[in-house]
């Protein structure tokens, strides 16, 4: 108490370290305008990255800043097309079991050691290699020969089937023909590694100061839970069109935050763009608001181990009829997404996506025919169906689960009970299938082609949430799998997605969009379905 | 002092007490029109209205409070909202009530080194960060509306088990204990016939202060996705809510905002006046 | 006075170690672990995950690895920042969450005491139910409701603060969060502060003096003011459990990496290893503001130290 009084009475002895603190400010603004030549970019990332080790992330938020600091043996340009990028050339053999890549001269890791061949042996055999225990192992390499059992623990990593043939050259066995193979070489698991760091460095190696990347940027800073930063990497093999000097990742979980700080000025581009304030950004700033079709599909699963949903294909139709996707699209989620009568969204490579077979009667006509299909469905039945409808926490999820309630119960009479359920909790319960019914749930392509939206619906895949389990489907896809004629290969695969409609384990609601803030002063940005944003091809036009 | 005298002591200087009689007559108020009000309008609280999201409080249609980004009735909606947050809110505090003042009653009066040991349990339960015990609790449990109120009580028991303690501890020495003693009453009758009548005062006080709290924490778990479940709703879920619409439909937020910003208030002033009646030398928490 | 101090906290190790072992069981009982995720992986994969963090270890095993590594001061990596150790999180997050909740703490007391006087000096004047009325918006209005309306006036509309913690200086980026913070103790202290006062005014010594003919200022620089904070630093321990309470919503809303932050996102993720070092820090924090707390009661209360 007697010290608070006396601080008022000596005020006097406070003026100079005020006078201090005020010069060391204005000096600091001083140094900020020189630094302004420099190109900053301020991006909201969304979640923050597990790792920057490209072998130990999953998340797409990790991905788009490995995207930035690495590159890999192909990779996308502004406009979403897939393109060569640390390989100059590729061969692949006739019956398109071997790769062979060579590399560009020219390539440099940020340290100034030249991209060899060596170093993508080294990080592939790093990801399969069951002591990394990397998550997209499987994903990436896993038609490489000798892959699955390496990843198993059967087999030692170095008989995985990939050859240094010399410093710039890769050779790459597979066991069948995977015709987006190389769109698998793009994704950062399979990113080179600069082995001396990681021997120096172990476990720390992708923290600032240590990490060592090959692609137009190099990792500068990473405040946790903040931002991550990054700079221009002088020694990549682009660099003299690399516009942007110095980016910062900011870690922007909550979207209503995010566009707050982007009004304030303080982003210039953002990672999505709530569904509450959609409306106002479009009247407000409509040249900024970009909207663009994304490889994604929301959906309700049913859990097909267990009634009332195993073995009722007219109870899942008819709840499937039921909904007014147009109206949820419309007027609940209202960012342009597009309803899905279909699995694969449209805008996929080399495919004609298949619809449901009531995708185009009239809502009156779907209605009746909902009714119909339900009276059969629970004939015989004493108790009317209730239901139970599971979502992950969120505004979203929230809403278009009221609306999915609300659809049920005037149309169908039946009545649904919305558990909201944490996130971690929903995922073990639906692995468990014990006591879901009805899940939301959603699917994100990992490559553009058809193939990584069917997969999912095989009956091995460990991500087929619903227990799905069709063996004429599993045999459409095993076709399609090895087959070399791309016009055929398509066939086969509208026939697995005509068949998986046809049986209806899952309600896919609309598919995605990619939904961002882009200020006016960026440049270069191209819109895509992988909602892929390298920050080599922005720039900033020095506006306002 | 038996229950009833105790009971009847307070109402009587309560009626004098003029911020008592004013704050419990809102708060009755309040209550009597979250009960009735749904009568009166023909909307149901969890009907969606697709055609009719957003609109501003008007008196046509019975839409009095507008609706919502769903196209539900804002009206029905805070009724419904305000019966669940009173709801929770008084059963989760009489669940810490009942905890905390057997708890500390039993401590208290048994002592030594009973005492010792509940106090040290309570010292460790303390030092767990709440926030983490809670979500944890509705992890672990899955949604259930009971248990919201079991996680809220169980938080808030500490301080009052804390508090009665205290008091027991200088009722032990009175009079009339020594006295029931000598006549042969064994000890749990001692600690309910004895000392919990006198803890009344303390313990309506502390009442008081804990619902605002549970209303609080209630909120809090809305924000954080863990409270109570839809279509059912409760003032701290429809302000969370308003919060992500309020530049497109600020009604959605102020309206449940003021409601529980009344109703808290009207739990501290109403807990001030009773402590000015119930322990007129005590000035303190 | 020195012998109860190491009494104490030689008695707090036990309780320290109940609480370890309560969250540990607690997280671990938890659905759900750290590597699940949407998409599941293959059940090779998932071996090898489980066996590089020791996951397919028993739980006592794992309870006991855990408590070695303690012992040496290691807090583990975390499970879902994998760059980066628990020690090296917590050792960011620490120091800003201490500084926003000390700035807090220190405006709550400032502001909340000023008040407070002001409001008992003139009590039931139109002055008094002012303050009273303006303090206790602090209490009546959840902090998630003020800190986005606050950020959304200051920062989107008028942009004089910045939105968000990296958008501005040191200085102003602080103070939206240390407000939104402060507010609702600023509630509470104000009013303990006048209930406290009030009653100290009317005992009988204060009573005594006036009738000597003191003046009030000494009266209550020398009479009042001590007496009248008593009741003030018990409630410093519900206070600090405030703070850190609403630090997790301020943190969120402002996107600040403090404590609060990092252990609802440990808690979401199942991030084991994470959440059990934050439950330690903050346990031995509440338990040595409890023990500075029984302290400095008993040397400003003479009637608890003659005991």
């Amino acid at each position: 108490m007697n010290h608070g009084l006396s601080l008022i009475k000596h005020h006097s002895r406070q003026r100079l370290p005020i006078l201090a603190c005020v010069a060391i400010l204005l000096a600091a603004c001083g140094g900020a305008q020189d630094a302004k030549q420099e190109s900053v970019l301020n991006r909201g990332l969304g979640a923050e990255p597990e790792s920057l080790d490209t072998h130990k992330a999953r998340t797409n938020q990790a991905g788009d800043v490995q995207r930035d600091l690495g590159e890999g043996l192909t990779g996308y340009a502004a406009d979403g097309q897939l393109e060569l990028a640390a390989a100059e050339r590729v061969e692949v053999s006739e019956d398109g079991l071997q790769y062979t890549f060579w590399l560009r001269p020219e390539s440099k890791w940020s340290n100034g050691d030249s991209v060899t061949a060596q170093d993508f042996v080294f990080s592939f055999r790093r990801l399969v290699n069951p002591a990394t225990a990397a998550f997209y192992a499987q994903q990436s390499l896993g038609d490489v020969v000798n892959a699955t059992e390496i990843v198993a623990g059967k087999k030692p990593a170095d008989d995985l089937a990939v050859e240094a043939i010399d410093d710039l050259q890769l050779k790459i066995t597979l066991n069948n023909a995977v015709p987006y193979f190389l769109a698998l070489l793009s994704h950062p698991s399979t990113f080179p590694m600069h082995r001396p760091s990681i021997e120096l460095h172990g476990d720390a190696h992708a923290r600032p100061g240590n990490l060592v990347s090959n692609g137009a940027y190099r990792l500068q800073a990473w405040e946790v839970g903040s931002y991550i930063e990054i700079v221009r990497n002088e020694h990549y093999r682009n660099n003299d069109q690399t516009a942007i000097d110095r980016v910062r990742h900011h870690i922007t979980p909550e979207d209503a935050a995010e566009l707050n700080r982007y009004r304030a000025g303080e982003l210039d581009i953002t990672f999505s763009v709530p569904s509450e304030a959609f409306q106002q950004m479009r009247k407000e700033r409509p040249n900024e608001l970009r909207v663009s079709p994304y490889l994604a599909v929301y959906y309700y699963g049913f859990n097909l181990t267990k009634p009332p949903f195993r073995d009722n294909l007219k109870l899942r139709q008819s709840l499937s009829m039921a909904i007014d996707r147009e109206t949820l699209t419309e007027k609940v989620t209202a960012r342009g997404e597009a309803p899905a009568y279909g699995w694969v969204p449209p805008g996929t490579n080399n495919y004609e996506p298949r619809q449901f077979l009531y995708a185009n009667l009239s809502k009156d006509e779907r209605h009746r025919k909902a009714r119909e299909l339900y009276r059969e469905a629970v004939f015989g039945e004493d108790k009317p169906v209730s239901l139970e409808i599971r979502y992950n926490t969120s505004q979203g999820h929230r809403r278009i689960a009221l609306a999915v309630q609300s659809m049920w119960r005037e149309v169908l009479g039946v009545e649904s009970t919305l558990i909201n359920e944490e996130s971690q909790v929903l995922i073990e319960n639906i692995r468990m299938q014990d006591v879901t019914q009805v899940f939301r749930s959603s699917w994100t392509g990992d490559y553009n082609d058809a193939h990584t939206f069917l997969s999912v619906m095989e009956s091995d895949n460990p991500s087929n949430l619903t227990g799905f389990h069709n063996d004429e489907y599993d045999g459409l896809m095993d076709k399609a799998a090895v087959q070399t004629d791309p016009r055929v290969r398509q066939v086969f695969l509208e026939e697995a997605e005509k068949l998986l409609l046809a049986e209806h384990p899952v309600i896919p609601l609309y598919f995605y969009v990619n939904k961002n803030m882009v200020s006016l002063r960026v440049r270069g940005w191209g819109d895509n379905v992988l909602n892929y944003h390298y920050s080599q091809h922005l720039s900033l036009a020095d506006t306002d | 002092m038996s229950y009833g005298a105790a009971i009847r002591q307070i109402l009587r200087k309560s009626g004098d007490n003029k911020t008592i009689v004013v704050c419990s007559s809102i708060l009755l108020l309040i209550a009597a029109i979250a009960l009735l009000g749904p009568l009166l309008s023909p909307h149901h609280f969890a009907s969606t209205d697709f055609e009719n999201r957003f609109m501003l409080p008007s008196a046509g249609d019975w839409h009095l409070f507008g609706t919502d980004d769903l196209g539900r009735d804002l009206f029905v909606r805070t009724l419904l909202g305000v019966k669940v947050t009173l709801f929770v809110a008084i059963v989760a505090s009489c669940v810490s009530l009942g905890i905390g003042v057997a708890y500390g009653a039993i401590a208290g009066y048994v002592g030594g080194k009973v005492d010792a040991i509940m106090m040290r349990a309570v010292d460790a339960l303390y030092a767990l960060p709440f926030i983490f015990f809670v979500i944890l609790l509705m992890v672990v449990f899955e949604r259930n509306f009971l248990l919201i109120f079991v996680a809220i009580g169980a938080i808030n028991w500490l301080d009052m088990a804390r508090i009665v303690r205290g008091q027991t501890l200088s009722l032990k020495q009175r009079e009339f204990v020594d006295a029931a003693r000598l006549i042969g009453v064994s000890t749990p009758g001692i600690i309910l016939r004895h000392i919990t009548p006198n803890l009344f005062g303390v313990v309506v006080v502390y009442m008081t202060l804990t619902i605002p709290q549970a209303i609080l924490v209630e909120s809090f778990l809305s924000f954080l996705g863990l409270g109570v479940q839809e279509p059912q709703t409760s003032l701290g879920a429809l302000v969370n809510s308003g919060v992500s619409t309020m530049e497109r439909a600020p009604w959605l937020l102020l309206i449940p905002a003021l409601i529980l910003a009344v109703i808290l208030l009207c739990f501290n002033f109403l807990g001030d006046g009773l402590r000015d009646v119930a322990d007129p030398k005590e000035k303190t928490l | 006075m020195l012998r109860y101090a190491l009494l104490r906290i030689i008695g707090a190790i036990p309780t320290l170690l109940l609480v370890i072992a309560l969250a540990f069981l607690m997280v671990h009982a938890a659905p759900g672990g750290p590597f699940d995720a949407e998409r599941v992986l293959p059940p090779e994969i998932e071996e090898n995950i489980a066996r590089a963090y020791n996951l397919d270890e028993s739980l006592p095993q794992q309870f006991l690895r855990y408590l070695g590594g303690l012992v040496r001061g290691d807090l583990g990596p975390s499970y879902r920042y994998r760059d980066y150790t628990v020690a090296e999180l917590i050792g960011n997050a620490l120091p800003l969450s201490m500084q926003l909740g000390v700035l807090a703490m220190l405006l709550a007391i400032v502001a909340g005491i000023a008040a407070g006087l002001t409001a008992a000096l003139s009590k039931n004047s139109f002055v008094d139910r002012l303050v009273t009325g303006i303090a206790m918006t602090g209490i009546s209005v959840p902090v998630f409701v003020v800190a986005p309306v606050m950020v959304l006036v200051f920062a989107v509309y008028l942009h004089w603060l910045p939105a968000s913690w990296t958008g501005g200086t040191d200085i102003s980026r602080l103070v939206l969060p240390v407000v939104a913070l402060a507010l609702p103790q600023i509630a509470y202290i104000a009013r303990l502060t006048r209930a406290s006062m009030i009653g100290v005014l009317s005992s009988d010594y204060v009573r005594t003096a006036r009738a000597q003919g003191l003046k009030t200022s000494s009266i209550i620089r020398y009479h009042a003011l001590k007496p009248a904070m008593l009741p003030l630093l018990s409630y410093m321990g519900p206070a600090l459990a405030g703070i850190l309470t609403g630090s997790v919503v301020v943190e969120q809303i402002f996107g600040i990496p403090g404590l609060g932050q990092f252990f609802i996102r440990g808690a979401l993720n199942r991030d084991y290893t994470l959440i059990l070092g934050i439950v330690i820090v903050y346990a031995t924090l509440v338990i040595s503001l409890n023990l500075v707390v029984d302290l400095l009661y008993g040397i400003l209360d003479p009637r608890i130290r003659r005991q």
